[in-house]
This record gives C-alpha cells, structure tokens and sequence, in this order.
C-alpha cells in the first residue's frame, strides 16, 4: 500500500517543529525514526497533511550527565543504547534490552524519543522508564516540563504528551553501585514484540531489597509497574518463598487483556514465570 | 549405488559437481529483473477494493467519486470484465464428483470470503489508485458465514453456496485389503486426532504481473512471476478469446514461489482483462497485507487415524479419516483437492502392510482458496504415519529406530506397490535409517537426554521418514483434463562462436534450475560450463512444457537437456567426421574440442566446425545440411511418478514453563536419486526443512468466527527466522531411477516433507515424563502449556 499525499517539512530548531505543528494543527506529526509512522502511513491507518522532520534538531540529540540524571536525547537511536558508553555505565539496563527492540535496521533508525511517544505497550523501552524512574522532558507551545514516568503513560497508546508537544530528552537516575537490574522478555521469535517482558531495577542494602520498581509489558494497555509485587519484596531477601509470594501478587498487579493466541490465564502464568526467573537471577546478583 | 554416468575425473563432468548457479552473482548484485521492477512506457497501475465481509451479496456499488479523481483510467466492477472473460472452474475429471461454482476476475453479486478482490481501479500510479479505492462505496447484506470445518458439516448449516445441497466440494474413498478384521485381531491398536493450521507460502516478492495488451497487434503480453508460464498462455487465450500464438508470457526472475504462484488469482486474471480495455500496459503487485487475504493457503486439516499392530510392533493396518476445509470454490486449473488426495495415498507409504483405508472429505468454507504449496499433502501424511508409529513405539516399548527399521519396505524388496496403490522402483529406506542413526550419534543423544532430564532439562528426539512424489506423468492433471502439460522441451543450438545456447521449458525460481541444466548441457556436449547458456521462461522463445513445479525440474527437465545434448552431440560429431574424413563413433568432443575417441587427441575446435557450418557451407560436401539446432521433447514414461525417501531428525529442548521450544539441531538423509549438484540439493533441502519447521512452530493463518485473517501480517504471522533454526546436517543416498538416462528424481520438497513430523515426536518425546501430548501443528506455545496443564 502507499501513503495518502502529505506534505514535508524539516525542522531545524525545536521552536520551528513547535510553530510548524501549531499551524498545521490535527493534520501534522512529527516523525523520528519513521520506523513505526511510516508503516501506519502505508497502511493508511494515519493519514496527516504534514510530516515534519525533527531528526535535524541538534538540542533532542545527545546522551551526557547532568547532576544526578543522565540525560538521553529523545533521537539517540536504538542502536546507540549499546554504543554509547555512558548508556552502558549509568543506564545499563537501557543498555542491556536495547538487543531485544525489534532488529538492527530497525535499530538504526528508531528513536528512544519515538518509542516513549508512540507508548506501544508491548515496546520495551517505555515500560522501562517506568522500572529506571525516569522523567520526560516536553517542550509544547506552553513552554517545557518534565514528567514522571509513572504518570507519564495513561491509556492505550495515550501518554500525558498533548498534540503538537514534543519530546525532548527522557533523563534517567544514575545508576549506582548499590543497585542491581534485570530483564528478559518471552517472545517466539528473537526480536518480535513479547508475549511477556520485564524489567526490574533494585537498591539493595546488604542482601535485603531497599527499594526495587518492577515494570512490565505486553500485558496490557499500558506498561505496567507491579506495585503489590514490589511491596512484598521491598525489606526482604529474595529467597523463594517470597520470590513465590511476589508471584501471586502478580494476579492482583496485572489484568491482561483477552487475545485469540495468548488467554489472560496463559499470560499471567508466563509473567510469573518471568517473574521469578527474573527475581532469582537479581537475587544472584543479576 | 552409483551408476557409471558420472566419472568426476573426466573432463567437463559436471554432474555431481557442486558448481555456483550463474544467476547468483546477477541477483546478488542487485541485476535481477523481477516483474514488480518492471516499467514499461504508459503503463498504468491496479489497485483493488476487498471485501471486508467473509461472506455477503453485493447490493450495490458506486464508482462514481472515484472515477473523477485525476489521473484514475479505469473503474472496474465484475460486470466490467464479465463481458470479455469467460468464467472457470476448479475441478479435473478424475477426482469423479468434485463440484466447485464458476469463478470470474471479479464478483457479480456474491463476496465468499474477507479480502475477495471486488472492484479494480486503474490509474497513473498505484497510489492515486488507492486514492479512488477509498471514495468507492459498496453496499453489502451479510449472509451467514461458514468459517470452520464443523459448521461446514453441520447439517442444516449455513451454505457457502447458497443453492446446494451441503458445502461438500469432494469425497474419495480408498479401501484395500481388509482392515476390519486386521483391527479385529490385533495386538496393539494406537488411535490419534491430528489438526493441521492452515499456512501460506509468504514469498519474498509477492504476485506481480505487467498485463500489456496490443490491440493493433491483437496480441497479449504477460510479464508475470510465476512458474509456469505455459499454463497461464493457455488460460489467457482460451478466457479471453485471443489466439495462444498471440499471447507471450514472460516469466523472468521470481521471488519465490514454492507452489503459490502456479494458480490462477482472481485479480490476475482481472489485470489482464483491464489492459485489453484500455490498451495500455497495466500493473499489478499484491502487496504483503493483500498477499495473506489473496494467495493461497494450504493445509487446514483435521486427521483421525488409527493403526494396528501385532505382538511384536509390526504394522498390521491403517484406517484413515481426512477432513480438510478449503476455499469458497477449487483453485483453477489444479483443484484444492489434490492435497487431501495426497495425504491419504501417502499415509503409510514407507511401511510394508497391507490393509488400509481412508475416507477423505473436502469442504467449502467461506476463507481464501487453499491449493498446492511446497510438499502438497505430505506433511500432513507424514505427521499421521509418523505420529502413530512413534505412539505405537512407546506402547509396545520399542525404540522409534527400531520399530521403523522393522516395518519400512527392505531395500531389496522392490518393485513394491504401497497398500494405497503407487507403484515404487526404488527406495532405500533402511540404508538411510542407519545413516540417520549414525548421523546423529543417537545413543549419545539419547544419554544426554536421560542425564538432563534428571536436571529438570527435557530434550526430545524425533525422528520421520518420508516418502515424496516427483517427476509426475500425465497420470497427475493430464488425464483429469487439465492443460497442464507433463513433457519438457528443449532447442539447444551450437552457436557460430562454438557456445551452446539451451533454451528450455522448465523455469527457474531461485531453485538453480538453469545451473542444473547448464550442468547437464556442459557434460553431455563436452564444454566448459561457462559456455552454456540456458534461457527460460518467455513462451515465445521457449519451448511447450510442464515448467518446474512438484519436483520435476531436474528430473524430466534434466532428461530433456540430456536427450536434447546428446542428439546435438551427435549431429556435431558428423559434420566433424565429414570434415576429418573420420567415422563419427571414432570422435569424442573434451573441453570444446572434437578429439580422437581412443586416444583422446584433440582434432578440431567445435567453434571451427560452427564457423565451417555456418559460415563455409561451401567447404562441405555437397548435400551436406548440418544441423547444429536440434529440439527435442522427452514425457516421463514408466512409473507413473518417481518415489524418493529419506528420513529426518531432530533435537530439541521444551521450556516447560514457558511452552517456549529451542530447536538444537536437525539431520535429513534423503534419496533424490542422482545427484546433479550437491550443494544445490543440499540448500533445497535446507530451505525445504525450515519451511517444515515454520508449520511445526509458527505459522498459522488464525481466522475469527466471523471469517476475518487474524493475523495477516508479518508482524503477526511468524515465519521462521535465522535465529530460530538450528543447523541442519545433511546426507544422501543416491538410487537413481532406471527410467531415465540420467535417473535424477526430484528434491524440493523432501525438507518440507517430514521436518514438521519430526519436531512433532520430537515436542512428544520432551513431554513424555508429564503425561501430556500434542497432536497439533503449529506447536505453539498456548498449546504446550495446555498439555501441561500450566494454566
Ligand atoms: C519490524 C519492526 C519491529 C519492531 N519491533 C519492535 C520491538 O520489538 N520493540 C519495540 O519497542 N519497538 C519495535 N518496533 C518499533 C520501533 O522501535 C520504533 O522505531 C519506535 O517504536 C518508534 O520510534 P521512531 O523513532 O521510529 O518513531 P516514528 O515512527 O518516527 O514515530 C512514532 C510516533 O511517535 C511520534 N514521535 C516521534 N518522536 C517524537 C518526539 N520526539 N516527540 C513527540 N512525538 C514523537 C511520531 O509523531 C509518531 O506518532 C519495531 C518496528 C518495526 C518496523
């Protein structure tokens, strides 16, 4: 299929992005890596008059410290969560699921920025915002501001972004010595979206889990933090008994959506599973 | 076993060789010429309007909107193409009763399943067209939708054509020996229901066809990616009223095919008739989305079979139950009944018994047509087989090896004829049972397996072996009336420079049938390969033939290369002997030169006999024609078909909480017969298995009750991924047929054949310690946590 006419337009400041969408209105969106519009544009599921180009915008670029956070440039590519090396020091469980997000053509053009805006909720990386307490940095007509994650994404492809704004940077605590992460994902097939995912980050203090966020995808309309589930392990060792407690919790925590192939049983099942593959591993030092 | 044909050390043999296919380089370099690159000046572009509906009638359509759009040429509707196309219809005479509706490029009145192509639009390019699909409007009425194979059945239920008696498209019955009594009195009797899903082929490039009408010329062109452009030069002409002598199909390079692209396609047939329209040449490739709701579909099978056994595990008898639900109608001109026809002639086919029975049922359903894709029906008979005979194994406590070595056909038992009536020469199922033993190092696999199990690991082990159909005689569609023809033909011409030129009837898919064939050319002659040329695939420079499909490329195309050389062989060797005033069976062509035949002493080059013939026809005796183009035509006779076998294997590890499965290694011996090239036959045969291992794990065409495609997508149909597919090892054993000089048979659909049985009892034997089974393909992982129990 081929895309409805559409006119182009490519930004050079983020100003020129925010003017250019204010003036086309409902009809225009920003594209990044493409790697998610342009199939929707091909398939005519989107069809907006105006595409404008923000992958020439110097200031949505780059990864570097500021104070406690590492700031990521909303176009750092996929790809560049496993070669930029601070990624790989302070925000290494970024680093560490960029392999499973789709694959390497795909990793070279899509964009973390892109990914946090579309909220897919069977894509990796904005489930893992929630697991890192990430914020999102959104420049729109009304000025800036920053977002938590966790109130960042709110329904079904729908996050706290109003049209027209854009997604500047998404900054990401240090990560610190004290602290462990783990993920995996089920999936059929290497680099398809999973049937389940997870990724957990955790401050130990001793062998005792100090503070842990456990965010989860593909099982529902949303990314998905599994706040009973953390509670349990939170002051506690991971031995199995709790890891097994923290799996029950998991029915409370998750409401999987009904689906010809994957039934809501089968799903919570496999995030348990998941679960405590993932726990025991953090337990081993991860 | 192998015969005195090929002597490796002699110059110029190149059967048996493992030589590059010359079109590698072409396509790796981007050269290939596929019809979806195709521009030719004026040409306009199709798109067509689906039915969302599985099943509804057409109140009415309006065109007009989109008709007005600039740049838009046409605006078809059924009606339209109705007045210049005659209808067809899907079956062939000797599968007696088989019924199917008329079919035509576009529907009158009647969508019969979700994606039907219903109006074309024609316009400057493929993106205005889609433009004007979206302004057409159609009024449907919903009809009741038959989309299962048990509410097709249902008595009383809705009919996919409203006016008939039931949605039965085909009943056969097989009936030999006496089965009931075999039961009766047997000591083991194993039983199973086996489901098949329906999958698709997924080519690379999907369908495309550049239709050019001339009407100053009255003479069609047809640029078309398919495999037998024959059989669509015939069709054209006869449906569209135009002289076959003036309708060119061109077939030029093709993005796969695997059986898919043998059918006729409604829009297809539909381009054709909007170029005779309008004059122009118009263009038309399905898109992925469109592909999955409009190519083919195969298998969608429900088994239920039963085998006898006595006391000591030997193969008593096999009473079979085939339902398999197809299309709206019967894919034209080859049916959507010869792969259940298949799979129960092929149930059982390694096995020496003697009783067996197998009723088989085609139905309508409203969902894209089915019809012959890669190793039609013979997964499927081989899961069957295989399945019971491992169940019945584990019953009795016998290994699988062992059971299998006790009940194939011995190797020095032939000719034998199968309980279900095919005739085989030669097989050689124990030689390649204890190759495949020694292969895989079973014993070691085996004490691995009980070692990790211990561990909480569960490995399983599958084994199958199979038996495939090649090289098909008139026996398959010509006697049913089709005009699809069973012989090949060859023109192979000595050029002034002393080269060959081989232009050919079967055509080339990626396969390496024109390197086969140069192969082939190169030895018979006495040439270096490098200075044959093969052409295929325009039926105005090609000869008539039956093409490449169902493995007959090598073996009744190769035979025809051969005969064809050998006369032309002949015919140089005597303008030669006129020259040297030699007798001609005194001389032998080596490397291009005409030699001595005893001393091998080179004499004259054969670019000097070309230059004398063509160009000094003064030098020659008087009376002296010489003949350096010959044509030559060769029909298999003989068996009806030439059987091959061979036997899979597999590793495999079963994440039982997850369902997930890692495939660890897979192991094919295989009997195709004389090998022509190695490594040819090899990568056939290991692209033939991944496709077996995409039905074992992933592919599926999943439908909703209402008839819609699940999941017609890339994102969503999962084909097998490099990441997933283990190494495969492979092995042969060559029995060449007696009924040819060359005695190849064929290849291509051994892979396929028995890779998806063999991770069958492979998934089966990993799951033994828990008391669960599948029986069931694809074997996903919904399924295994299933016969778990894990949710
Ligand atoms: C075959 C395939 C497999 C894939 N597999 C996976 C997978 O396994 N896991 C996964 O997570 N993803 C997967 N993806 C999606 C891929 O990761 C996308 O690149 C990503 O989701 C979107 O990033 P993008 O830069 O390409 O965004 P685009 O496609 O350019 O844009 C997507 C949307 O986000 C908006 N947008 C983009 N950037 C911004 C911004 N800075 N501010 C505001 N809005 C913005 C656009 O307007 C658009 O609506 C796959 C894609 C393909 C084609």
């Amino acid at each position: 299929m081929k895309a409805r006419a559409f006119s182009y337009f490519r930004a050079a400041t983020i100003d020129q992005a925010l003017d250019a969408h204010a003036r086309a209105g409902d009809d225009a969106r920003f594209i990044a890596g493409g790697q998610s519009l342009v199939p929707a544009l091909s398939l005519r599921l989107q069809a907006p008059r105006l595409l404008i180009d923000i992958t020439h915008i110097d200031d949505l670029r780059g990864v570097r410290r500021e104070g406690g956070h590492l700031r990521i440039g909303a176009l750092t590519r996929h790809c560049e969560m496993l070669s930029e090396l601070l990624i790989a020091e302070f925000a290494p469980l970024l680093h560490a699921v960029a392999p499973f997000v789709a694959h390497p053509a795909i990793r070279n053009r899509g964009t973390f920025g892109g990914s946090i805006a579309l909220a897919d909720p069977a894509s990796e990386f904005p489930a893992m915002t929630l697991a890192l307490d990430a914020e999102i940095e959104i420049a729109g007509p009304s000025g800036r501001r920053r977002v938590r994650a966790d109130d960042f994404f709110i329904d079904l492809f729908e996050t706290a972004l109003q049209p027209g704004e854009l997604i500047i940077a998404v900054y990401v605590p240090l990560f610190k010595a004290d602290q462990r992460f783990a993920f995996d994902e089920l999936a059929r097939r290497r680099g398809d979206y999973a049937l389940v995912g997870c990724g957990m980050l955790a401050t130990f203090a001793g062998d005792r889990v100090d503070d842990i966020r456990i965010s989860f995808f593909s099982v529902g309309n949303t990314p998905t933090r599994v706040k009973g589930a953390e509670a349990i392990l939170i002051g506690s060792r991971l031995d199995a008994g709790r890891i097994a407690t923290a799996q029950g919790a998991l029915e409370g925590d998750l409401a999987p959506p009904d689906s010809d192939e994957v039934p809501p049983a089968m799903r919570l099942h496999l995030a348990r599973v998941l679960l405590g593959r993932l726990l025991g591993r953090l337990g081993e030092g991860a | 076993m192998s015969a005195p044909l090929t002597s490796l050390d002699r110059p110029n043999s190149y059967i048996g060789r493992s030589v590059p296919r010359p079109n590698a380089k072409r396509l790796l370099a981007g050269r290939g010429r596929y019809v979806s690159d195709l521009k030719l000046p004026r040409m306009l572009y199709a798109a067509f309007l689906r039915s969302p509906h599985a099943h509804a009638k057409i109140v009415s359509i309006n065109i007009d909107e989109a008709r007005a759009i600039e740049g838009v040429h046409l605006v078809a509707t059924g009606a339209d193409l109705a007045k210049i196309c005659t209808p067809w219809v899907g079956t062939l005479d000797h599968f007696k009763g088989m019924t199917s509706a008329p079919q035509m490029p576009l529907p009158l009145d009647r969508v019969v399943w979700a994606g039907q192509a219903v109006v074309a639009v024609v316009a400057e390019s493929r993106a205005i067209a889609e433009d004007a699909l979206e302004l057409i409007e159609i009024d449907y009425e919903d009809l009741p939708v038959v989309a299962d194979l048990d509410s097709a059945r249902q008595v009383g239920g809705a009919l996919v054509n409203p006016g008939s008696a039931n949605n039965i498209c085909f009943r056969s019955q097989l009936d030999n020996g006496t089965v009931d009594d075999a039961f009766a009195h047997a000591a083991h009797v194993v039983e199973e229901e086996f489901s098949f899903g329906r999958h698709t082929a997924v080519t690379l490039e999907p369908r495309a066809l550049v239709a050019d009408y001339d009407p100053a010329a009255g003479m069609l062109t047809v640029h078309h990616g398919t495999q037998t452009p024959y059989q669509f030069q015939d069709l054209y002409s006869r449906h569209y009223g135009i002289p076959e002598a003036r309708v060119r199909v061109i077939a030029t390079d093709i993005g796969g095919s695997f059986g898919m692209k043998l059918h006729v396609y409604h829009e297809d047939m539909a381009v054709v008739g909007l170029s005779i329209l309008l004059g122009r040449p118009v263009k038309y490739v399905a898109d992925r989305i469109e592909s999955f709701v409009s190519d083919i579909h195969a298998r969608d099978h429900r088994v239920r079979a039963r085998m006898a056994l006595d006391a000591k595990g030997g193969i008593l008898a096999v009473d079979v139950v085939d339902l398999t639900a197809i299309g709206a109608f019967s894919t034209f001109p080859r049916t959507s009944v010869v792969e259940g026809n298949q799979v129960i002639r092929l149930i059982g086919a390694p096995y020496r018994f003697k009783n067996y029975r197998a009723t088989l049922e085609v139905i309508f359903q409203n969902k894209v047509q089915t019809s012959q894709y890669r190793a039609v029906g013979h997964p499927i008979a081989c899961a069957v087989t295989e399945r019971l005979v491992d169940i019945a194994a584990s019953k009795i406590g016998l290994d699988p090896f062992a059971i299998r070595a006790q009940n194939v056909i011995p190797d020095d038992a032939y000719p034998e004829i199968s309980p279900t009536g095919y005739r085989f020469e030669a097989l050689s199922h124990q030689t390649c049972l204890k190759r495949l033993h020694e292969m895989m190092d079973y014993d070691a696999l085996r004490a691995e397996q009980a070692d990790l199990r211990k561990r909480g690991v569960y490995r399983g082990i599958g084994i199958a072996t199979f038996v495939e159909i090649t090289n098909p005689s008139p026996a398959f569609y010509g006697v049913g009336g089709a005009r699809i023809s069973s012989q090949d033909g060859a023109i192979v011409s000595l050029t002034p420079s002393g080269e060959v030129r081989c232009l050919i009837s079967v055509t080339e898919q990626g396969q390496g049938t024109e390197a086969i064939i140069s192969q082939i050319v190169a030895d018979q002659l006495g040439l270096a390969l490098e200075h044959v040329k093969v052409v295929t695939g325009d039926t105005e420079v090609t000869p008539h033939g039956g093409a490449t499909w169902a493995c007959r490329g090598a073996g009744i195309g190769g035979e025809t290369a051969l005969q064809a050389t050998r006369a032309l062989k002949r015919n140089i060797l005597e303008v030669a002997a006129l020259i040297l005033q030699a007798q001609p069976s005194a001389l032998d062509i080596i490397d291009g030169e005409v030699v001595d035949a005893v001393t091998r002493k080179p004499r004259l080059p054969i670019s000097e006999i070309a230059r004398i013939a063509y160009f000094r026809s003064d030098t020659l005796p008087s009376g002296t024609q010489a003949q350096l183009t010959v044509s030559h035509h060769f029909a298999p006779q003989g068996y009806p078909f030439a059987f091959t076998n061979g036997i899979q294997g597999c590793a495999l590890e079963v994440d039982v909480e997850t369902g997930l499965i890692k495939l660890l290694k897979h192991f094919i011996v295989e009997d195709c017969g004389r090998v022509i090239n190695p490594m040819l036959v090899d990568e056939q045969l290991r692209g033939g298995i991944v496709q077996g291992l995409g039905a074992a794990l992933f592919e599926e065409c999943r439908y909703s009750e209402t008839g819609q495609l699940m999941n017609g997508s890339l994102a969503d149909y999962l084909v097998p991924m490099p990441m997933e597919m283990p190494d495969i090892v492979i092995g042969h054993v060559e029995t060449p047929t007696a009924d040819t000089e060359l005695g190849a048979k064929g290849v291509g659909e051994a892979g396929t054949a028995a890779a998806s049985a063999c991770v069958l009892n492979a998934v089966n034997d990993a799951l033994a310690p828990f008391d669960a089974t599948i029986n069931s393909v694809p074997i996903t992982p919904a399924k295994v946590l299933k016969a778990l129990k894990r949710f």
